[in-house]
């Protein structure tokens, strides 16, 4: 399981982060999102406000953004909670990075159905890029992570990289993905599988075969 | 009132009971650890399964299911048997087989339920999850490891004290509870999460290692730390007085106990007066009994009227009537309780008690403090005064600002104000079902209390079974000392006014001993502090545990507390030492032996006999005539871990008071 620590507090963190504050784009966000709840439940916005202010790091640093300590305070303030509040919620969930990430998050998947379908594989490929479990690479594009299972098992195996997936994977897929993102492309998202749209099976479907093309009552044949 | 079958038999149980409850109430125990009757209702440690019907067939947490009408729960049928030992087997998964070296041991949930439900074994070959021990502050040591996640000390901190910074990070099996940052735990009650802990994972810095709870001796006292009379257990070991902890009383602690309280004993065996000392050449100097009471008597030779008495903050009825007696024997009426100089009318006591009760103040719905820091004056209060307002209660307060932990409107520091009520207080109180006004220490210090009383009217505090007019003393001996009379309608001022020869101070260590430099000053006392370091003859005395002792708290409510352990070397019971000197002066004070003493105190004053709330009679009529004035600049507790000579003298307070309230660097031991 990954490190879950915040970043330590230094006064080198306080001072990089100690003038946080939403920019005016986000502040609209954030108070689109804090009014969404009735009046003295703001405290209910906590979740997409830490996401935004990981976003707004995101944008100021070029990476996928992190919560600082100091940042993670601000929100406490905006949404006037105690800190330790918000921290129990940031340290819960992995969405949120609580220490500083690269340019690209790679998060593969190694829990059961894709170790089997080859993850092992994955990380082979990713550390020969240079990443390292919980790191960031020398050249600062790359952090990697072992994350339990995202929901693909289908297509598997997979990595989420920030926002998007990128499904049934080989090594040299995982590759050109991997050297797209590095060129500054964006690679096609989802399956890599050629002739695969999302997760239907492959070779065309073996149940439900009469539904293909149109609706089909199957209750009187049970 | 739903009827429930427990085990076979039928109750009846209270609607909105649980079924937890509802098993009690039939008598059968629950073994549970996340639970607590005084906080909410959390459901995570799942040690209270128990079978219903109807309901799925599996077993339910007993703690967080209502109680609804005929139900059958079993509590001793083989699923349920097994379920809690599954449940136990987990919890003891990661927890650490340390009970020879835990502080717990012997007084641990987790210990006697693992007896009492466990398997008897464990099959966990695996390694155990450990955790970094957290720093919580010089009170609170943890080791957490130990933890079972039980989250009783994030809902206390959260729910009683409204002081959110203890919180579970992390999840999983890596939650770990902490403060932020690791952060001190600062405020006055952080240490009530040592009883909460039902683990070893919270145990007590000061008193680590050093007993085991069944070498202990268990004595019952009473706080002497503030007015509140908190009800406490003092643990002791030999002569020594090891811990408190509090006692359960509903009326007037429920189970908590502030900081202070419950951490300057270990105060009780420093800077001790424990040999009597007399002032030669201007220096303090050991000497005899005999020397001193010669010396006394020397200077009354002729004049034994010119005799005063201060009583200090900490004295019991008994010590303060055998003064009185005393004093009235040698022809003075020269006593005073009211050390640091207030004037207010003791005529009527009504008027200078808290009247609506500590219990009762919780129900209030429109809250007036005046000149009062409640969190510091009397932390257990304030925790009353929360639970008022998450009821629905409003509170606004005059005086300069401290955080209250709840929602309340800040009026200014001005009492002139209260002349022509402003009218966001005026709407509240007048439209309020129960009003309360709260009139502190420094209120009264203003002469506030005369146009208080008009508020009574103006506000309608006294309704039918409500009064709402309470007066916040901070001294434990305050109401015992109006109730014997221990007052001068000039206070300390009549005294300095008559210049005694002898001024006995009983401990008094708040007041001025300036205007009594001609005065030969005997100090009976038992530490060391101010009123030591003024005196010219010092005769040891006994602290609240190590006398039998009568206590009335703020709200008149009469308490005993026993002595725990003897006082050191030479000093002696209070009530001794004038009963001696009452010989050496030639007089008679009527009494040879405690229970002589206490008998006539209470054909003096008949309610000091009875334990519970005296009856003070109704509130006087207020003075027309009386105006507010002043404005209060500052409240009389500064230091709220220093506010006493034994806590002055406790290095535990003295830390807290640098670390907490001085941000001192962190001192740690090395280790």
């Amino acid at each position: 399981m990954a490190d879950r620590t915040p970043a330590p507090d230094t006064p080198e963190l306080r001072a990089r982060w100690g003038g946080f504050a939403w920019t005016p784009e986000n502040k609209k966000i954030a108070d689109w999102h804090i009014a969404k709840y009735p009046e003295g439940r703001q405290r209910s916005a906590v979740m997409p406000l830490l996401d935004l202010a990981q976003r707004q790091v995101g944008a100021e640093t070029g990476t996928q953004g992190w919560l600082p300590l100091p940042v993670i305070e601000y929100v406490a303030k905006y949404l006037d909670m105690p800190v330790i509040r918000v921290l129990e919620v940031a340290s819960f969930y992995f969405m949120y990075n609580l220490k500083p990430v690269g340019k690209f998050h790679v998060q593969v998947c190694g829990t059961t159905p894709c170790m089997l379908r080859g993850s092992d594989a994955l990380f082979e490929t990713c550390k020969k890029r240079g990443m390292v479990k919980g790191g960031i690479s020398p050249d600062g594009l790359w952090t990697l992570t072992e994350v339990e299972c995202m929901g693909n098992c289908a297509t598997a195996p997979m990595v989420q990289i920030n926002d998007d997936n990128y499904e049934d994977l080989t090594p040299e897929r995982l590759d050109a993905v991997l050297d797209a993102l590095a060129a500054g492309q964006q690679p096609k998202t989802g399956t890599q599988e050629p002739g695969r749209h999302t997760c239907e099976p492959l070779g065309g479907p073996t149940t439900l075969t009469a539904m293909v093309d149109a609706n089909h009552d199957y209750r009187g044949e049970w | 009132m739903p009827k429930v079958t427990v085990d076979g038999v039928e109750i009846e149980v209270p609607a909105g009971a649980t079924v937890l409850q509802a098993c009690e109430l039939a008598g059968k125990e629950i073994p549970r650890f996340c639970y607590h009757e005084r906080l909410s209702i959390a459901g995570n440690c799942r040690m209270c399964l128990v079978e219903v019907k109807p309901g799925p067939p599996k077993p339910q947490a007993s703690c967080a299911l209502p109680a609804t009408e005929g139900q059958e729960i079993r509590t001793d049928s083989p699923m349920v048997k097994k379920a809690r030992e599954g449940v136990m087997e987990f919890l003891l998964i990661n927890h650490p087989l340390d009970c020879p070296i835990c502080d717990q041991g012997g007084e641990c949930d987790l210990q006697d339920q693992a007896v009492a439900y466990g398997r008897g074994g464990s099959r966990f070959h695996e390694n155990k999850r450990a955790v970094t021990e957290k720093y919580m502050g010089p009170l609170i040591k943890t080791i957490m490891t130990r933890c079972i996640h039980c989250t009783r000390c994030v809902r206390f901190s959260e729910e009683i004290a409204g002081v959110d910074e203890i919180g579970a990070l992390y999840r999983g099996e890596d939650m770990q509870i902490t403060t932020y940052l690791e952060r001190a735990a600062a405020h006055e009650l952080s240490a009530n999460v040592i009883d909460l802990c039902p683990v070893g994972a919270l145990t007590s810095r000061p008193y680590a290692f050093e007993a085991r709870p069944w070498e202990l001796k268990k004595t019952l006292s009473i706080d002497v730390s503030d007015a509140v009379g908190a009800n406490i257990t003092l643990h002791s070991k030999g002569r020594e007085v090891m811990r408190a902890l509090p006692r359960v009383n509903d009326d007037v602690n429920e189970e908590w106990l502030s900081d202070k309280g419950r951490f300057q004993v270990d105060g009780l065996t420093k800077r001790r007066l424990d040999r009597v000392w007399l002032r030669r050449e201007g220096k303090l100097q050991p000497a005899e009994w005999n020397e001193a009471f010669a010396k006394i008597a020397a200077a009354l030779e002729g004049d034994k009227a010119s005799i005063a008495a201060v009583a200090g903050d900490l004295l019991d009825a008994e010590t303060m009537f055998a003064a009185k007696a005393l004093v009235n024997a040698c022809g003075s009426n020269l006593t005073e309780a009211r050390q640091t100089g207030m004037t207010y009318d003791v005529s009527n006591l009504a008027a200078v008690n808290f009247n609506s009760t500590f219990a009762g103040i919780e129900t209030a719905d429109a809250i007036l403090i005046i000149g009062s820091n409640v969190r510091w004056e009397a932390a257990l209060l304030n925790v009353r005064l929360r639970k008022a307002v998450k009821a629905g209660a409003k509170v606004f307060i005059i005086g300069p600002e401290w955080d209250p932990t709840y929602p309340a409107t800040f009026l200014g520091s001005d009492l002139k104000i209260l002349n022509r009520v402003p009218k966001q207080l005026g709407d509240v109180m007048k439209s309020a079902q129960r009003p309360a006004v709260i009139l502190g220490a420094a209120a009264l210090a203003k002469g506030a209390l005369p146009a208080a009383l008009k508020l009574v009217d103006k506000f309608g505090l006294v309704k039918d079974g409500w009064n709402g007019f309470n007066v916040l003393h901070i001294s434990a001996a305050r109401m015992a000392s109006l109730m014997l009379g221990f007052t001068l309608p000039g206070g300390m001022g009549d005294i300095a006014a008559a210049s005694p020869k002898v001024l006995l101070s009983l401990g008094a260590d708040e007041m001025d001993y300036a205007p009594f430099a001609k005065s030969l000053k005997v100090y009976i006392g038992h530490h060391g502090d101010r009123g030591a370091h003024n005196a010219d003859i010092i005769l040891p005395g006994a602290s609240y545990a190590e006398k039998d002792g009568t206590y009335v708290n703020t709200e008149g409510r009469v308490q005993f507390a026993e002595k725990a352990v003897f006082a050191p070397g030479d000093a002696r019971e209070d009530w001794t030492i004038l009963r001696a000197l009452a010989d050496v002066l030639g007089v008679t004070v009527g009494f040879d032996s405690f229970e002589e003493l206490q008998a006539k105190m209470i054909a003096a004053v008949p309610a000091l006999g009875e334990e519970g709330l005296a009856d003070y009679g109704p509130l006087p009529k207020g003075d027309s005539s009386a105006r507010f004035d002043g404005a209060i600049a500052g409240y009389p507790i500064k230091d709220f871990y220093l506010t006493n000579p034994i806590a002055r003298a406790s290095a535990v307070m003295q830390q807290c008071s640098d670390e907490l309230l001085h941000g001192a660097d962190v001192k740690e031991a090395a280790e």
